[in-house]
Order: structure tokens, then C-alpha cells, then sequence
């Protein structure tokens, strides 16, 4: 089973505990009505499908209840960290050199 | 061995055997959400020196909290301290802003105890229990239903289950208590 370390409860948990959230980092326009169909077509729909390390949000729902972020490999489902959402965004190419 | 109905009468469920289950007899319980700012007016108020850290608890005689989530807290009183909680919490509701939630009725809490009962909750728990220290607890899942999970003892358990989801988890709990019963 895959565990996940939820950044809240500062604890490596079960998969089983948690749910998947979709891509992280996605901002809601601040004024909708402003923004193009396209616009708001590409913010409600339009995703990365990343192949390799993919910035995406989870949920310990099981647990402390609370949306974090994490960065995994969609390759081989390895987590090379994962963050409050609050904290800003790792950059990537230092998690890779972090996690050789 | 008992059949359990929705009336959830208190009482031996399994009352021989390698583990025990109980249903305990009915508490007081509130859900509490507040900001770190007001964790000291709000843990004077109830008496109770609310923990920060995921997973630890804190008690007071009767009156016990464990801490949810970082800004989630559940309460468990006597049924008579009911408005007691529910009065102090009121009365520093100006200057310390937060959430009460009387949920009494929402869960039943079952007591597992003896010596396989850390063994019996694998069933279905995923987590690994014993990283639960005792005097601790967590919020985990058990056969895809959220519980709380209060570690009073080495091999003691009380485990709060919404009361929709209770018969299916007791039964569960049964099924493994025959399978050791078996071996
Ligand atoms: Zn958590």
C-alpha cells in the first residue's frame, strides 16, 4: 500500500486515509465575470496530464480532514514530497536532486 | 454472542473470548473548531488544556478532547455536563471566537479490549496501530467508514462509530472475534 505523509498530522499514513484532489496550484480568477469562455474553460477543465512529476492536491479525509498538496511521479506513483497548502511551490529541480 | 439492533442498547456484545466488545453507554460529544488564537480562552472554559498536536488528548475527570485536525478538537462529556460545556463555551463566545457542535447522537462508541484487541482492529483498519500511543487516539477508517480510535491501553480500545455505520462495523468486529475464537 502506498503511504502518504500527511503535512498536518506530521505522520506517514495508509493511502487508504486519503483522497485524490486533482491538479494543485490552480487559481479561481479573482473576477469570473472578466474572464474569457476560453479563460474559464481552460481554469474549470484544462489540466497538465503530467507524465512524471505532477503537482497535485490531496485530502486526509479519513484523518484530519484538511486539503494538502504533494508532488508524486504518475510513473511510478512515488511521492517526492508533499506540503501545506499554504506553503509555496517546491521547486522541482531541487526535489529531484533531493530525492536521488 | 449478542444481536445488536438500532436501539443500541449498552451493554457485552462479546463478552467471552481473546477480545471483549462493549457498547458503552451514551455521552455528551461535541465537535469544536476554533483558530490557535483562542485555544487558551476556549480550553479555560471547558477545563480541559486542549492538545495541539493531531492525535493527542487531554481530560479533565469526566470531561475528554482529543485533537482532530489542526483546528478541529472532539469533546466528550457526562450526558449531565451537557449544558455545562455547552454554557462555558457560550460565555467566552465574544472575546473567543469558535465552533460548538453538540453530536451526541451522532456515534456510539464500542469498547474493544483484551489481549488480541490491537490484532482485531487490523480487520479493517489500515493504519498501523501501534503507532497509536497509549493515552492517544487518531481519526482513521475501518472498512471505509471514519471512526475515532481512543487507545485507553495497551490492548483497550474505545472506537466512536456514526451510528449509521455502527451495525456494520460491530459485525465486522464480530466476524473477527469467531475467527480467533476458531483458530
Ligand atoms: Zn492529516
Amino acid at each position: 500500500m502506498l503511504l502518504i505523509h500527511c503535512p498536518y498530522c506530521n505522520q506517514t499514513l495508509p493511502e487508504l486515509e486519503f483522497t485524490y484532489a486533482g491538479e494543485a496550484h490552480i487559481a479561481r480568477p479573482a473576477d469570473p465575470s472578466s474572464v474569457s469562455d476560453e479563460e474559464w474553460r481552460d481554469f474549470l477543465f484544462i489540466r497538465t496530464n503530467v507524465k512524471g512529476p505532477h503537482y497535485e492536491r490531496w485530502r486526509h479525509f479519513h484523518g484530519c480532514g484538511r486539503y494538502f498538496n504533494a508532488v508524486r511521479d504518475t510513473v511510478s506513483d512515488r511521492f517526492l514530497i508533499t506540503y501545506k497548502t499554504d506553503d509555496p511551490r517546491p521547486e522541482l529541480s531541487k526535489l529531484l536532486e533531493k530525492s536521488k | 454472542m449478542t444481536v445488536l439492533t438500532h436501539a443500541f442498547t449498552p451493554g457485552p456484545i462479546v463478552a467471552s473470548g481473546q477480545v471483549k466488545l462493549t457498547l458503552m453507554a451514551p455521552v455528551a460529544r461535541f465537535s469544536l473548531r476554533l483558530r490557535a488564537a483562542n485555544i487558551p480562552a476556549v480550553s479555560k472554559a471547558i477545563g480541559v488544556d486542549l492538545a495541539t498536536t493531531v492525535g493527542a488528548r487531554a481530560a479533565n475527570g469526566t470531561t475528554e478532547s482529543i485533537c482532530l485536525g489542526p483546528d478541529e478538537w472532539l469533546i466528550i462529556a457526562k450526558p449531565d455536563d451537557t449544558e455545562t460545556v455547552t454554557n462555558a463555551c457560550a460565555d467566552v463566545y465574544a472575546s473567543a471566537t469558535h465552533s460548538l457542535t453538540e453530536v451526541s447522537a451522532r456515534e456510539v462508541t464500542v469498547r474493544i479490549e483484551g489481549e488480541r484487541a490491537s490484532e482485531l482492529l487490523t480487520i479493517g483498519c489500515p493504519r498501523d496501530i501501534d503507532s497509536i500511543p497509549v493515552g492517544g487516539g487518531c481519526r482513521t477508517v475501518i472498512d471505509g467508514v471514519t471512526v475515532v480510535l481512543w487507545r485507553d491501553a495497551e490492548q483497550s480500545f474505545r472506537m466512536d462509530i456514526w451510528r449509521s455505520f455502527a451495525l456494520h462495523i460491530i459485525d465486522l468486529l464480530c466476524t473477527g472475534c469467531k475467527e480467533f475464537a476458531a483458530e
